[in-house]
């Protein structure tokens, strides 16, 4: 601290205000005090935040695409893989706002790709509405090798346009297994949303239906991430420690590669919408379920167009997206005979010998029934009524049964009117009539429903009327009836295993209920369901007649409304010790034994063919 | 080092070491600071630039080391010579001001968007720098000289006129070194003892014209400022995130700031080293000061500034003759008013104006112009301890 001498002024300086300096000098303190205690606020009090914030500025992440895992069969047979493609993107951040600039850039990047700025226009529109924030915008995939050059060539012209590998499905197998394997699609704002416990992120993919969607989480993997120093301009400066990205699991199926394109082949074959279900009985394991018709699955992994979308949909194409064997809701005539006799024998209203007369037509409450044809079957047990299909028999059972809920109960028991639990989605429940249901329908829409009469009971009890299921529905009641009494959940997924082969996760059989079958009973229904295959009266003896393996078999024709009947063929096999249940239907087929059993046959064959190849060293043959 | 303060009632003064050096009478504390903030500008640009240049890594050092050079023979030249004389060559000064920043409109050359210099073999000179000191020397010598002449209010207004004609035609050309000169003016009205009545009537004028000229005209679809003027004055009232905005720059220098904190980030200094602080060598250089050093390295260059303002404004109190008082106002408000300007520019709490940070900022004109104000003042200094010394006191 200096001392100010204590001196008086110069006489020429006395005449200026000297508080004229302390103004200036007050300014000047001011102002510097401002300066400080802003760079105080700045650097001391708020530094860390904007520490943050320049660290958050100077770092670029970019997400590493995860292969997805792939979907195999269950001997490994690959049927969905991955092939990169190479997509061309529009960075967000450098897409200039000024709708001038805009379109320039919309043009200049049209030319490149041969299409005009209206089509890059939309593409942009398309993308900003339905992805997240941020997202890259990708114009074109599996873009031509020459396009890439060039591109890579000009990168100083195209600052915004982006090449990025990207990995998109692949189908070895083509169309086979097209509903079951599902799709994968870009991730949405509404994805993000719903799945905040997900680590999503704009451009990840996601399974959006089939297997695809029900084990994303294994299937998608973990993304790398790219941690780059970049400068203001975007320049990469270095690379910052990254991780790399986790190939999904892959998901072995249950399905059986040959089962699998048996089933489909002949159903396709034939022309018309149907759908099978092949089952192992012991385990609910799926080994081939298919609808028809079918679509290609590959089409999903590129933007589709309105009338890609259109054909999927369409009616008249018989909707190839819908997948008849677990969405499809049918009546289905007589394969559900099984399950009413032995409603039948547990209420007591007959035993395995009790002998119908049947003439071929039965009025019940005012009302003829008849059998298919009207043909009389004469005296008929209930081994026989099985073999040739007595309709009769079962009108009996129906009316008898009809003011109680036993045949509703055994028809809960064996898993209808309920979702299986198939692991994909798309699942129909199917419909149990029961009289306070047909009666509330009734009241709300009388113009669909008629009032419960005992005649609906009497439908009921042959798989007709209001009742309604799906063909895995049916297969999952055949391999209760197949294996004693237990319901299983039917499952698609054998096991997850790491990029390694390592298993990661089995399923195991699950039991969703138990049926209360009495062994005797189930014996004699067995015995008439191989009867009806492959006795020489049987309904289905000309299809199976010669088959070397015993099954047990049951037609169905269920009535369509305004068409043509449905075809159903309901199998187990072995006879002896059923291994699998099939279960195929044929819309607009005719009768069980027309089209649905000819499919049950190839089916059966690959099946057992295979099991014969394996026994004796791939040379036998079934045949 | 010598100090001036000490009473000597001896008639033999003490031979300090700047006399020994021929330095004699020169205020030691001001060559301090003004050599003090020479070297933090050198030792940041050696520091900052290292990395950053590709090709020529050294090249804003050497220039800056050779502007500064130049720069310290001016300011030892100035300080030899009567600062009076340069009252007596007001006329001729002021029109060499109005006349060199006529050039530019004649011959200049464009610079970041404003044309303000001038190419001069081997250098690109900017008028106006220099002519914030010319306009002090020549404004005070009319106060001076038209002290007896009128009354109060022609006296008022004729300074006045003398200033806003080169503060108007420098307006022309770069808005934010008209500020300066306009800060010029107002600080030598207000040592001259100008009437607060008076000063307050040209600030309501003052006001009302720049109301007039931000928001009225342009309202009315007559637009004085060109659109990046406009921009670059009211962006700082909304920090923008898009990139190429001012206001994202503007920004970015923020935060390159706070993320210095108390101690600085030293090479860590992403913001900037990469970039993100704009014009990193020149006006935002105290950004760059502030991330690398921190708190401590920023307040050490306002420190000095402080001290220079500090020594300046002393001067008015020790100046021989009134000119001298006048010219010290002139130069410690041109100084003090830049670093304000510049510094609140950086911490985001002035408009960006593109004035430099006086000794800090890279750039031949204000290094050489700043360093002939020091010696300006330098010789005030001389001058003062001269007569005081040859009176009875101090």
């Amino acid at each position: 601290m200096r001392i100010e001498p204590v001196v008086p002024r110069p006489r020429k300086k006395r005449n200026l205000p000297s508080r004229r300096y302390a103004v200036i000098g007050g300014i000047g303190l001011v102002l510097l005090g401002i300066l400080f205690f802003r760079l105080w606020s700045l650097q001391i009090v708020t530094g860390d935040k904007y520490l943050a914030e320049a660290n958050q500025n100077r770092t670029r992440e970019i997400r590493v695409p995860a292969p997805r895992g792939r979907i195999l069969d269950r001997e490994g047979n690959v049927l969905v893989d991955n092939r990169t493609s190479m997509a061309l993107q529009l960075d967000p951040i450098e897409i200039p706002t000024e709708p001038a600039a805009r379109r320039e850039l919309f043009t200049r990047v049209g030319e490149v790709l041969g299409h005009d700025a209206e089509w890059v226009r939309r593409k942009y529109r398309d993308s900003i509405e339905n992805d997240p924030p941020g997202s890259p915008i990708t114009l074109d995939q599996d873009v031509d090798d020459e396009i890439v050059y060039y591109l890579q060539e000009h990168q100083a012209d195209f600052p915004e346009v982006q090449i990025n590998r990207i990995f998109v499905r692949k189908y070895p197998q083509g169309l086979l297994g097209a509903h079951i394997l599902g799709s994968v699609g870009e991730v949405t704002a509404e994805d993000l949303e719903e799945n905040p416990d997900k680590d999503l992120a704009a451009g990840d993919t996601l399974g959006q239906t089939g297997i695809e969607m029900t084990y994303d989480d294994e299937l998608r993997g973990s993304p790398g991430l790219t941690r780059l120093q970049v400068d203001s301009t975007g320049r990469i400066i270095s690379q910052l420690p990254s991780s790399l990205p986790e190939p999904g699991d892959s998901v072995r199926l249950s399905i059986d590669q040959g089962v699998q394109l048996a089933g489909e082949s002949s159903l396709q074959s034939i022309g018309l919408p149907g759908a099978f279900v092949v089952m192992d009985v012991k385990t609910g394991e799926v080994l081939g379920l298919g609808s028809n018709p079918t679509f290609d699955p590959s089409i999903f992994t590129k933007p589709l167009t309105q009338q890609q979308v259109d054909d999927l949909y369409d009616e008249d194409l018989d909707a190839p997206l819908f997948d008849r064997a677990i969405g499809g809701q049918y009546a289905v005539g007589s394969i559900f005979k099984p399950v009413t006799a032995l409603a039948g024998l547990d209420a007591g209203l007959i035993t395995p010998s009790t002998v119908v007369n049947d003439a071929g037509t039965i009025t019940i409450a005012d009302q003829p029934f008849d059998n298919a044809g009207k043909t009389p079957h004469g005296p008929v047990d209930l081994r026989r009524s099985l073999e040739v299909s007595s309709d009769v028999y079962y009108y009996i059972l129906g009316r008898d049964m009809n003011g109680t809920r036993q045949l509703q109960n055994w028809a809960g028991d064996f898993g209808f009117g309920r979702a299986t639990g198939i692991d994909i989605p798309g699942e129909s429940e199917g419909l149990i009539p029961t009289p306070k249901w047909v009666n509330e329908a009734h009241a709300e829409q009388p113009e669909f429903y008629d009032r419960w009469a005992i005649g609906q009971n009497v439908q009921f009890a042959i798989g007709q009327g209001y009742f309604q299921a799906s063909p895995l529905q049916m297969a999952v009641a055949y391999s209760a009836l197949g294996n004693g009494g237990t319901v299983l959940r039917p499952k698609l997924m054998l096991q997850t295993e790491d990029a390694a082969g390592r298993v990661v996760s089995e399923s195991e059989p699950e039991v969703t209920g138990e049926v209360p079958m009495d062994p005797a009973d189930r014996q004699v229904i067995m015995e008439g369901l191989h009867d009806a295959a492959q006795s020489p009266e049987g309904t289905s003896y000309k299809v199976f007649g010669g088959f070397p393996v015993k099954i047990a078999g049951k037609t169905g024709t269920s009535e369509r409304t305004n068409e043509p009947d449905q075809s159903w063929y309901a199998a187990l096999a072995p006879y002896d010790d059923p291994e699998i249940a099939v279960v195929v239907t044929v819309e607009r087929g005719g009768f069980g034994a027309d089209t649905a059993a000819p499919v049950t046959l190839q089916i059966l064959q690959e099946y057992f063919g295979k099991q014969a190849r394996a026994v004796s060293g791939g040379t036998g043959s079934v045949e | 080092m010598e100090s001036s303060r000490l009473p000597r009632q001896a008639p033999e003064p003490r031979i300090g070491m700047l006399e020994r050096v021929g330095l004699a009478g020169m205020d030691g504390w001001l060559a301090f600071s003004a050599l003090g903030l020479l070297a933090c500008s050198l030792f940041t640009l050696y520091e900052a630039s290292g990395s950053s240049i590709v090709g020529a890594p050294e090249q804003y050092v050497q220039r800056q080391s050779l502007y500064g050079l130049v720069g310290i023979i001016g300011m030892i030249a100035v300080s030899r010579i009567d600062y009076s004389r340069f009252r007596e060559l007001r006329v001729g000064i002021y029109t060499f001001l109005c006349a060199s920043i006529f050039a530019v409109f004649a011959f200049g050359v464009a610079a970041r968007g404003s044309t303000n210099s001038l190419e001069l073999p081997f250098f690109t000179f900017q008028p106006a720098e220099l002519g914030k000191l010319l306009l002090i020397l020549a404004l005070a010598g009319f106060v001076i000289d038209g002290a007896r002449k009128g009354s109060e209010g022609q006296r008022t207004i004729r300074i006045l006129c003398l200033g806003l004609v080169p503060t108007g035609l420098v307006l022309l050309q770069d808005l934010g070194t008209s500020l300066v000169f306009a800060a010029i003016t107002f600080a030598i009205m207000v040592a001259a003892g100008i009437r607060w009545s008076h000063l307050a009537t040209i600030g309501v004028v003052l006001t009302a014209f720049v109301a007039v000229v931000l928001v009225a005209l342009p309202a009315a679809g007559m637009p004085v400022l060109k659109e990046y003027q406009q921009e670059r004055l009211t962006s700082f009232l909304s920090p923008s995130s898009d990139i190429g905005d001012a206001g994202y720059q503007q920004n970015q220098a923020k935060v390159g700031i706070g993320a210095g904190g108390t101690t600085g980030r030293g090479d860590q200094a992403t913001q900037s080293r990469f970039g993100f602080v704009p014009e990193r060598h020149t006006d935002f250089i105290f950004a760059v000061v502030a991330e690398r050093y921190g708190f401590v390295g920023a307040a050490l260059v306002l420190s000095l500034f402080a001290l220079l303002f500090w020594r300046a404004l002393r001067l008015m109190t020790l100046s021989k003759n009134f000119y001298g008082t006048l010219v010290a106002a002139g130069i410690a408000a041109a100084i003090i008013f830049q670093v304000f300007v510049n510094v609140g520019m950086n911490l985001g709490i002035m408009p960006i104006t593109g004035i430099p940070l006086p000794l800090v900022s890279y750039g031949g004109s204000a290094i050489i112009s700043t360093l002939l104000m020091i010696g300006v003042l330098q010789s005030i200094h001389i001058e003062s301890h001269a007569t005081q010394r040859s009176q009875w006191i101090d």
